[in-house]
């Protein structure tokens, strides 16, 4: 691994994200990794923007990413990549939940949603990764576990193999979650 | 071994291990997890209050007894708990005493930008604050330390920065000092004058002691590197000035903010060439450190709204400007956060938004408070917790004077279940005995939902999980005053129903309650009995009128491809709302689809 690197998932409230950097944060730490993970949970608890931010390495301070340097950025909801662009590094990595959740100010028409904008950036961006984990959840037999498919992915791109990730997996959730979520890992990882 | 923990799980952990025994806290973003992870310890007591003032009175009794204690609440909390707080100062404590201030820089989920620091001079009390994980789980224990020795309350105060990143956290053992003696001592436990005069001078006293030992505690540390460059900093801007500067600056890192060590500030200006004072919001300590006649840069540079972050520290210490890799042509469309799909405030709303050209809404806190929002706007005002019917009630004795176009606007008071609990009881009481016929209307979803779903008084059980009466808001409604003929309960998944009651709320000439009652959709029981219920759209019927949209349910989409409305099967849990609404009926029950 890197010296030090910079996670950040950006999704809506309720899909995840949180959980998703637990069991990342987890990992690393049981590495022997120093860790500093942030969150900002903000009003309601649903359909907002969300993002949390893990920072791994020798020895970190700030828990938060600066612009321009994060080495991944993972958009759990396709429009919120965009939020984001301006953190990745500019050889890093972007994976794409190519999964639309269109907010109330896109239907009232007080806000586009930009559609087409993979189109756009698909020359700008070298290390671009798009793919729908919610239907590869859902063929899996439970869409909640679109957010451990990431993972999976995050896992493959950013080569953490070194990591036992299903044992981390067994850690961070309730056994009956167990199962379905170790599929949802390898068909992440298999992407 | 370490764990990972946020700076809420450390707290709470930190309390644990210092023995705490009895624990009192109202949530608020960005403190509610002290509690919720405290509350899931052996062997002590926790419990939801439901105010801030009632919590640190709670935590202020069981100090005196000879227990440790803390209170925890979110800065404006601390303005609802200022009358103990203040006094307790002169009564000092016997068990160890914390209260607990999460601030919000940047108010990503609150009112203002309060700087608490200020409150602890104003109380002549110690502040500590820690900069992450571990230092909440130390500071905690150091805390209650302090407070017995010195025989005063400590105030914690952390930043939602702190709050909510987690870092690695070595967790040690737990260990109940015994129960202090309690003996009766009026001079120091009643503050009539003739006491009061005699404990201030005490206080005074205790102060510089307090100030000796913050120039020697290790809490105020001291990192000598490159010393062109000397920075005082505290909290989350050490770790975001450490990140930027690394071995490049000296450090005085403050974690023991009152009283401010003096003469360790006096030192470690001496041999610095440039002193600079880098902390969030108030110059709290550049002020004092500018009154000892040192010169420093502080506010000159710093902003004192929102909050830092290492970019800014770089731009504004180092001149370097931060760059965007991509420059973005194309915009992530506006996510606001909304009133979830399901949600029992939409119907309510729907309802009440007709009469925004004929009503003032005065507001309160809580997830309602974005029916301000489109499509609703049915909110006028919002000011703290508690104080929808009392504006209200002032709005419409000041109107009943005024001669314009406005003067015909009545009054409804919004609040929410958990916040009539904290302060709108008394609003109601002062409304109805008053006779000012204003209609309140009280958003019942059984739980304080927008902090995450804690129990307050109407859910029938504890913060450490007991049975308990559940408290009848029709009774204390009653109880308040208002007459039986002009209280009415809703269910606001009944349109029919709420704008017929709304209908009676604003012809009222008397104090009038409407309770509208229907749990928050996002209770784990109430998701599992709804989760199968679905509505769907005939796209035979559908004309695209949008009625449905302009509920501003998330469920609904728009399918572009043959301009007709969708329902989002995930989200939607059956509230019919959208049904109720469509002058076409090409909304349908799906009934118990999987």
């Amino acid at each position: 691994m890197k010296k030090n690197m910079n996670i950040l998932l950006a999704g809506v409230g309720g899909q995840g994200t949180i959980l998703t950097s637990k069991i990342l944060s987890n990992g690393f730490l049981q590495q022997g990794y120093d860790v500093k993970m942030a969150e900002i949970h903000g009003m309601a608890q649903r359909g907002g923007s969300v993002t949390t931010q893990i920072r791994v390495g020798d020895q970190i301070f700030s828990p938060v990413i600066e612009k321009g340097q994060a080495d991944i950025i993972v958009a759990f909801e396709k429009s919120e990549a965009l939020r984001w662009l301006d953190y990745l590094k500019p050889d890093g990595i972007l994976i794409v939940n190519d999964y639309m959740i269109e907010p109330f100010t896109v239907s009232l028409g007080i806000s586009p949603y930009p559609y087409t904008f993979l189109n756009e950036y698909s020359q700008k961006i070298k290390h671009l990764h798009v793919f729908n984990a919610f239907k590869t959840a859902q063929d899996l037999g439970n869409a909640k576990s679109m957010n451990v498919v990431l993972l999976g992915a995050i896992v493959k791109y950013l080569q953490l193999d070194m990591i036992d990730w299903p044992s981390v997996i067994q850690d961070q959730l309730p056994e009956k979650h167990v199962a379905i979520n170790m599929k949802a890992f390898h068909a992440g990882y298999q992407q | 071994m370490k764990v990972l923990m946020t700076g809420n799980e450390a707290l709470a952990r930190g309390a644990y291990e210092a023995g705490v025994l009895v624990a009192s806290a109202y949530p608020g973003t960005p403190s509610t997890e002290i509690m919720e992870n405290f509350s899931q310890y052996e062997g002590v007591y926790a419990e939801w209050a439901p105010n801030e003032k009632v919590a640190a009175e709670v935590a202020m009794g069981a100090a005196v007894r000879g227990v440790r204690s803390f209170a925890s609440m979110k800065h404006v909390g601390l303005n609802v708990a200022a009358d103990p707080f203040m006094s307790f100062a002169y009564h000092g404590s016997n068990g160890g005493f914390v209260i607990i201030t999460a601030d919000e820089p940047n108010m990503h989920s609150s009112q203002n930008e309060q700087d608490n620091r200020l409150f602890s001079k104003l109380a002549k009390v110690v502040c500590l604050e820690p900069s992450d994980s571990q230092e909440c789980l130390d500071y905690m224990k150091a805390a209650f330390e302090i407070s017995e020795t010195f025989d005063t309350t400590v105030m914690i105060r952390v930043t939602t920065r702190i709050c909510h990143s987690k870092s690695p956290v070595m967790m040690g053992e737990r260990k109940v000092p015994e129960v202090k003696v309690f003996s009766k001592n009026p001079e120091k436990y009643i503050m009539v004058p003739a006491h009061s005069r005699k404990r201030h001078p005490v206080i005074e006293e205790n102060l510089l002691k307090l100030a000796s030992f913050s120039d020697k505690t290790d809490l105020n540390g001291i990192e000598y590197f490159d010393t062109k460059v000397g920075i005082i900093c505290n909290g989350i801007s050490y770790q975001y000035v450490k990140e930027v500067m690394g071995d490049q600056a000296s450090y005085l890192k403050i974690g023991f903010s009152n009283p401010l060590p003096e003469m360790k500030i006096r030192e470690f200006a001496s041999k610095v060439d440039t002193l600079y004072v880098i902390e969030e919001n108030e110059p709290f300590m550049e002020m004092q450190i500018k009154s000892w006649g040192i010169h420093c840069i502080g506010k000159d540079l710093f902003p004192i709204c929102g909050e830092f972050s290492p970019e800014l520290i770089r731009e504004k210490l180092l001149k370097i400007p931060s760059t965007s890799t991509y420059e973005n042509e194309l915009q992530a469309p506006l996510r606001p956060p909304v009133l979830c799909a399901g949600c029992p405030h939409r119907g309510l709303y729907q309802e009440l938004g007709k009469y925004k050209k004929k009503a003032f809404f005065s507001g309160d806190i809580g997830c309602y408070t974005l029916g301000y929002l489109p499509p609703f706007e049915a909110m006028d005002l919002s000011i703290d917790m508690g104080a929808s019917i009392t504006a209200a009630q002032g709005f419409q004795r000041a109107n009943e004077w005024a001669t314009d176009s406005q003067d015909t606007l009545k009054p409804f008071a919004l609040i929410g279940d958990s916040t009539f609990f904290h302060s709108g009881i008394t609003g109601l009481i002062n409304m109805t005995y008053n006779q000012t016929p204003i209609t309140t209307i009280i958003l019942d979803n059984s739980i304080t939902a927008m902090t995450g779903h804690q129990e307050n008084p109407g859910t029938g059980i504890s913060a450490m999980g007991n049975i308990a009466d559940k408290l009848s808001i029709e009774n204390l409604v009653l109880a308040c005053g208002i007459k039986k003929e002009n209280l009415v309960v809703i269910d606001p998944y009944n349109l029919e129903e709420t704008k017929k009651a709304i209908k009676a709320g604003f012809d009222a000439v008397e104090p009038y309650v409407i309770i509208s009652r229907r749990e928050c959709a996002l209770i784990k029981e109430i998701q599992i009995q709804r989760a199968h219920q679905k509505c769907q759209v005939n796209w035979d019927k559908c004309r695209f009128c949008k009625a449905c949209i302009r509920t501003g349910c998330p469920a609904l989409q728009i399918n572009q491809e043959v301009n007709k409305v969708q329902i989002d099967s995930v989200q939607c849990n059956g509230c019919t709302v959208c049904l109720q609404v469509c002058p076409f009926k090409a909304i349908e029950k799906g009934g118990d689809l999987a």
